[in-house]
């Protein structure tokens, strides 16, 4: 089974590299929409001994959120500040692909010495989550579009996700609910002031929101 | 069951806010409903019994302080909001600084964002589940972005977009750090110990060292950002200038305090865990480092509502300070929280009354307030003092507490930085309140107000009684609460 979760790790690193290295947004969101859809498989993979109805539940309702409804929230983002690309990052798109290869080292090198619990059975999992929660750091400060902030948030919300899966984390449903709920909300709620920003602005552009400062 | 209402009554009103089409009967809700929340709040005084639902929902004495804290400035919030809304409906406002027009928000989103806000401020004091604090503290961010762009102009979308990007990271690393605490957690011999604190300070030994400082460290990151400690408080000048004065007062009384509230929960597990001195340094540096920062841009300071923004966050850094330290520290600590709050949301609306009237945030474009706004005037000075640490107030005292509580803990290099940024922010606020209380005479664009309504200045001068009074005496009942509260969560 960890030989399986290794490959979609790889796959996961994958979708990082892709979204790290592309400058349409309809790709980076659909890169970020594999994330999930990764996700998904690696919750399927992690409880395949026991696959209850709660897991089946709860890993169905994220995914439809995370996959589909908030991509396709993003995507009329897009649409409504006519935008379709990123089109100066603070971090050229080659340049983000390398800094992007040199944290899934570090990361590996920092997850090595990690004291684990006994009964977890991840691979490689723990370094790509941490990979991905990174590189959505990485997309927050380097980019300039609000809706690339937004997937470099989301990104870092799936990689948080793929740590607590890496680790077989059982949290309670209520809370675990809570979380998406609050990550559904919190993109709707970005979504809308987005729209109000292109209206006042003609623009998306985060790093021109700058008058207020001391 | 009272804890329930106590979440339900303003959740409920929030959503039926939405809805309601009658502007007064809106305002009313709102004002009713924090009437409501605040007697429910006092029963829990005389209720202490009553108070613990299950492990996931109680109300102990550190819940207590600060959810009445909010519950009190909520009230004064919603009948000042409800005057300022009855100001500003029905008519394109013009913006104060640039003099262009713009619209405001639906009153009814505003005032449903409103009571949501005061619901999960009351969730996150309520919550002894680690999971469900992270939960309630997200919601708070979510449902105060709305507030902050009142006035929807360029200025108060910029603060919002930072507010909410800067607060959902930040938050996003608690997030992690719940996971690294779940992770400690499970190397129990008898299985995963549950995120509540009851579960985790009863099995505290069990804990993974190393994993747990992690989380402390990331959860000190995340909610730290949504408290203001420097370096994390870039969004907080911004949302606190921009957004509507009553809110400004709810973020920086009410929000700050909760999202402490979240820190001081990971340090009582960790202080059962034996390693209360860790979390204890990194509090006294962050604490140190926020009154520099604090102290350094409130000197240069020309915006008012900024400067109490940067105030609160010299306010925040004490605070973490006075945890850090412990003892009878860590007692000032808890009485400097309810001291800041009632000051704070004080000035905030005193400084909205000002901006109503002078129609600028420009610490030098106002002076002479004892002629035209003379009871504004009166509360701006008096608060202004006691924001600073002057006696009577009551933030003399818990001041004093804190000092003394380094001083016998024997940090002096710790007392003297404390006192020196105490003395640089008195120098800078005290400059700017007799500049603009006394000062030359107004312009003459400024005519002296005949009449000042009775919802703009009750609510700020009822807090500044408050504070007055912590000054004079604390209750017996409230220092058992405040020392209870500052040793169940752990202060060395």
């Amino acid at each position: 089974m960890v030989a399986w979760i290794d490959f979609v790790a790889v796959l996961l690193v994958l979708a990082n590299l892709w979204l790290l290295g592309t400058s349409r947004l309809a790709v980076c969101i659909k890169a970020v929409a594999v994330q999930a859809v990764l996700l998904a498989v690696i919750g399927v993979l992690m409880n395949a001994g026991a696959l209850g109805v709660r897991i089946v539940l709860v890993l169905a309702i994220s995914t439809l959120v995370k996959a589909w409804l908030l991509p396709w929230l993003l995507r009329r983002a897009a649409r409504e500040a006519s935008v379709q690309r990123e089109v100066e990052p603070l971090v050229g798109f080659t340049w983000s692909m390398m800094i992007g290869a040199a944290l899934l080292g570090v990361c590996f090198v920092i997850a090595r010495p990690l004291h684990l619990p006994r009964q977890v059975q991840a691979g490689i999992l723990i370094p790509v989550a941490m990979f991905t929660i990174v590189t959505g750091l990485f997309m927050i400060v380097s980019r300039k579009n609000a809706i690339t902030q937004v997937l470099g948030y989301l990104s870092m919300e799936n990689g948080i996700y793929a740590f607590g899966a890496a680790f077989a984390l059982r949290e309670p449903l209520l809370v675990e609910m809570g979380v998406l709920l609050d990550v559904f909300v919190g993109v709707f709620v970005m979504g809308i002031a987005i729209y109000h920003i292109s209206r006042e602005f003609d623009h998306i552009d985060t790093d021109r929101l700058s008058v207020l400062r001391d | 069951m009272l804890v329930w209402t106590l979440i339900l009554v303003p959740t409920l009103a929030g959503l039926a806010a939405l809805f309601i089409r009658h502007n007064g009967l809106r305002r009313a809700l709102l004002v009713a409903t924090a009437a409501i929340h605040l007697v429910l709040t006092a029963t829990c005084w005389s209720r202490p019994g009553a108070l613990v639902v299950n492990d996931w929902l109680a109300i102990d004495e550190a819940s207590l302080l600060f959810l009445t804290t909010t519950s009190v400035l909520f009230l004064a919030a919603a009948i000042y909001g409800a005057g300022f809304l009855r100001r500003e409906a029905g008519h394109q406002a013009v913006d104060f600084e640039e003099g262009f027009l713009f619209d405001n928000l639906r009153e009814a989103t505003f005032t449903g964002c409103m009571l949501l806000f005061l619901a999960t401020m009351t969730l996150v004091t309520a919550s002894a589940h680690l999971g469900l604090v992270w939960v309630a503290m997200e919601a708070t961010t979510l449902v105060s972005a709305p507030l902050i762009t009142f006035h929807r102009h360029h200025r108060s979308l910029e603060a919002t977009w930072k507010y909410l990007l800067i607060c959902s990271v930040g938050i996003g690393l608690a997030l992690m750090g719940n996971f690294c605490l779940a992770v400690a957690a499970s190397f129990g011999s008898s299985g995963p110990v549950h995120l509540t604190i009851k579960a985790l300070t009863a099995h505290a030994a069990e804990l993974d060292p190393v994993w747990l400082k992690t989380a402390f460290i990331m959860a000190l990151v995340g909610y730290g950002t949504k408290m203001g400690l420097a370096p994390l408080h870039t969004w907080l000048p911004d949302a606190h200038s921009e957004a509507p004065s009553m809110i400004s007062a709810l973020l920086s009384g009410a929000l700050l305090n909760c999202a402490f509230l979240a820190i001081l929960r990971m340090m009582a597990v960790l202080a059962a865990a034996g390693m209360g001195p860790f979390a204890a340094d990194l509090m006294v540096l962050f604490g140190l480092l926020s009154m520099g920062v604090a102290a350094v841009f409130l000197i240069a300071q020309v915006d008012f509502k900024r400067l109490l923004a940067y105030s609160s966050v010299e306010h925040m850094g004490i605070l973490s300070l006075g945890i850090g330290l412990g003892g009878m520290a860590g007692f000032g600590a808890m009485l400097h929280a309810l001291n800041h709050s009632l000051t704070k949301a004080m000035l905030f609306l005193a400084a909205g009354n000002v901006l109503a009237v002078y129609k600028t945030k420009q610490i030098d474009k106002v002076c002479g307030m004892v002629k035209t706004v003379p009871v504004t005037a009166g509360l701006w000075l008096a608060g202004l003092l006691a924001i600073t640490g002057s006696p009577p107030f009551g933030l003399f005292v818990s001041e004093l507490a804190i000092l003394r509580g380094a001083l016998y803990s024997g940090h002096p290099v710790v007392a003297t930085l404390y006192l020196i940024f105490l003395s640089t922010v008195f120098v800078a606020l005290a400059r700017t309140a007799l500049r603009m209380t006394y000062g030359p005479a107004p312009q003459m664009t400024v005519q002296p107000v005949a009449h000042e309504p009775g919802w703009s200045v009750w609510p700020p001068a009822l807090l500044g009684v408050a504070t007055l009074a912590l000054g004079l005496y604390v209750p017996d009942g409230l220092q058992d609460v405040l020392r209870q509260a500052a040793r169940a969560l752990g202060a060395p």
